[in-house]
């Protein structure tokens, strides 16, 4: 069974419909790319895959649990599928240490104690286990994505969504961001990624999803999508003919 | 509540209170008028006057942002004679309301001015206008229709406070509602209806002012 | 007539001034209590509590200070109670500070990024978990200088209750002129003792202000 089901999924803002119908399974341990032009919707299925957004019609299920709108349901949703984005979106007034405690001991109930020394295992994980005490803005971009990951690793989640999260970053800041994914990736944690990165998605990916207006336009192993783009949208965003 | 409310004397002084509401208009758009002038005098002159002259400005404006408009009436009206200025209280409420709304606006008009980008001022210097010319169309204007909103709520605000005119014989809208209340005994009722018609004027204000917003700055493209 | 020296004059409105520092303070406190329910009012989920807590931030701030207590102290009357000045007056006080301090504060939530909201949510927080350990830390931050701004208007404020008989420095003031016949000594002090009062707060408020600016000028 697919850890993440998605069943012709609409969403509208207004008059504009962003998703057209999508239908995605994920099963878990995957990592899934989804690139496509500016505006094709996919920040917009990593929202509603968390909640952020609802959905007009189509459905989602998440380890076979209904995604619906009752408040109760989406807090267990959202735990069990943690999201980075583009902006880190650290909280300001926590040191890191504490960025990565306060959803445990608030959502979870965690006891100080062991809230602590998860935090300080997944700042490890991110490499910055000597910056416990350092608030957001002492730290690099970089490092404060990290933090991020750190932050929602922390509630021992099953899926990742990662909303082009290196994109606010200065290019030499990059790699160190992307050097944790891939390690998550080798750990075996199911990855959803909005991506730019081609050579991420490329090397690190088990497929690609291309999205066009509003729609899966293209999906297929990276090889496939890469090497043998089938639709003239899908070559032309790649740039080859 | 065995209270029972009666509202049976507006049938006969109603003319007493639009001629309060008359006079609350007149002390507002006076005091707006001349207040924002006298503002933008004061910002100009904090901003780029001489050192005794920026200090005196910002004496004035401390003053007054820092002492009740009640006490600045009262100052006015009952202090000045002394010093062999007599005014009459109408006269005294005018001055009194542009004093007020000229501090206010002089530390609103100045926060916008000095929000105005540098490379602003020396485009237009740099296009051949004199220092003069460049601040009235370069500076000035683009500031005063940013903080168009905070002027307009401090015109509210003085329009609102302008109630205690009533307490130096001002005719104004609470004076009318004194008025009434002491003839007719129905001081709730008076002041009942006087609040409403206060909160209509300045509904009403606000939206003039945001009219006026529109017919003297150009329109803006986006947002 | 008496003569009265400058030491008399000053002496009488000091001992007012008293009750204006007294009725600023319960003023502000209170008006901060009851303006944190207007807050969470206009921001809570229900759209009924939002209009109601608009129409009253809207009612007090459309309204002269004056009418407010005026309708304070006739108002109780209705009711067969007669209170002294000093209630009515501390209690249109309080509603009126109210008004305004929950809408400084609201601007101070809403000035909080909406990536704090979705990060938040994100990790599976309750809406109350959010404005408990999200929102409301960093919004109390940038709510202390308009906060402390505003206390300036209250200690103004209070200046009004004279007019429904609150024998306060204002009141003083006038009960002195009577006396003395010096209008122009005497309101002049009264003034500067307000100035006295207000401007230190004014200055913290702007200093609070700028340090905020600096600390936030490298995000
Ligand atoms: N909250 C919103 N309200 C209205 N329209 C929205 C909203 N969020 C997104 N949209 C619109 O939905 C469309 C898709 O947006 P989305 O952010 O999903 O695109 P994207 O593929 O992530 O693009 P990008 O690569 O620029 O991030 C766009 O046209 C956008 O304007
Ligand atoms: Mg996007």
């Amino acid at each position: 069974m697919s850890l993440i089901a998605i069943t012709d999924v609409h969403k509208r803002f207004g008059e504009n419909e962003v998703l057209k119908g999508i239908d995605l399974d994920i099963a878990k341990g995957e990592v899934i790319a989804i690139i496509g032009k500016s505006g094709s919707g996919k920040s917009t299925l990593l929202r509603c895959i968390n909640g952020l957004e609802t959905i007009d019609s189509g459905s989602i299920l998440v380890g076979g649990v209904q995604l619906s709108s009752e408040e109760k349901q989406l807090r267990d949703l959202r735990q069990k599928v943690g999201m980075i984005f583009q902006q880190f979106n650290l909280f300001p007034h926590l040191s890191a240490g504490r960025n990565v405690m306060l959803a445990q001991t608030v959502v979870k109930k965690t006891p100080k104690a062991e809230a602590r020394k998860i935090a300080e295992e997944m700042l490890d994980k991110v490499g910055l286990a000597h910056r416990f005490d350092a608030l957001p803005d002492e730290l690099s971009g970089g490092q404060q994505q990290r933090v991020a990951i750190a932050r929602a690793l922390a509630m021992k989640p099953a899926a990742l969504l990662c909303d082009e999260i290196t994109s606010a970053l200065d290019p030499e800041l990059v790699a160190e961001v992307l050097q944790v994914v891939r390690r998550l990736a080798e750990d075996g944690m199911t990855l959803i990624t909005v991506t730019h990165e081609m050579n991420f998605a490329r090397e690190v990916c088990s497929r690609v999803v291309f999205m066009h207006l509003g729609r899966v336009h293209e999906i297929g192993p990276p090889a496939e999508v890469f090497g043998a783009p089938k639709t003239p949208e899908l070559r032309q965003f790649l740039g080859v003919n | 509540m065995t209270y029972t409310f009666n509202f049976d004397w507006i049938a006969q002084y109603w003319p007493v209170i639009v001629k309060g509401i008359l006079i609350t208009l007149e002390l507002t758009f006076v005091g707006g008028v001349v207040g924002i002038l006298l503002g933008i005098l004061c910002a100009f002159v904090k901003l780029y006057g001489a050192a005794p002259l920026r200090f005196v400005v910002g004496a004035y404006v401390e003053l007054i942002r820092n002492t009740p408009f009640l006490v600045q009436l009262f100052f006015i009206f009952f202090g000045l004679p002394a010093l062999g200025v007599r005014l009459g209280e109408l006269e005294a409420a005018n001055i009194a309301m542009v004093v007020n709304l000229g501090a206010y606006a002089c530390e609103i008009i100045r926060a916008g001015i000095q929000a105005t980008p540098k490379g602003q001022f020396e485009a237009g210097v740099s296009l051949a206008m004199t220092r003069l010319e460049t601040f009235r169309h370069v500076v000035l204007v683009p500031s005063l229709q940013r903080i168009w909103p905070a002027l307009s709520s401090q015109l509210v605000i003085v329009m609102l406070g302008s109630a205690v005119v009533s307490q130096i014989a001002a005719e104004d809208l609470t004076y009318a509602a004194n008025f009434i209340q002491s003839r007719t005994f129905r001081a709730f009722e008076a002041y009942f209806v006087s609040t409403l018609i206060y909160l209509v004027l300045a509904i009403v204000l606000r939206q003039a002012m945001a009219g006026l917003g529109v017919l003297i700055f150009p329109r803006r493209s986006s947002r | 007539m008496t003569d009265f020296t400058l030491w008399d004059i000053a002496r009488n409105l000091l001992l007012a001034l008293r009750w204006t520092v007294l009725l600023s303070l319960v003023s502000f406190v209170g008006g901060g209590l009851v303006g944190l329910l207007i807050l969470f009012a206009r921001i809570a989920r229900p759209r009924a509590l939002r209009v109601a807590a608009k129409l009253y931030i809207e009612l007090f701030q459309g309204t002269p200070l004056l009418m407010q207590l005026f309708l304070a102290f006739f108002g109780f009357g209705l009711f067969g109670v007669s209170v002294p000045a000093w209630l009515a007056a501390g209690i249109a006080l309080i509603l009126w500070a109210a008004a305004f301090l929950g809408e400084i504060w609201r601007g101070c939530v809403e000035a909080i990024a909406r990536g704090q909201w979705e990060a938040s949510a994100s990790l599976g927080m309750s809406r109350f978990e959010q404005m408990r350990h999200v929102i409301l830390p960093q919004a109390l931050k940038i709510a202390v200088p308009p906060t402390v701004g505003f206390s300036v208007q209250v200690v103004k404020g209070t200046a009004l209750t004279s007019i429904i008989g609150f024998v306060e420095l204002t009141k003083a003031g006038t009960i002195v002129t009577n006396a003395t016949f010096q209008p122009f000594t005497v309101y002049g002090l009264v003034a500067l003792f307000y100035f006295a009062l207000c401007w230190p707060l004014s200055l913290t408020s702007q200093a609070l202000e700028r340090k905020l600016n600096v600390s936030h000028s490298h995000y």
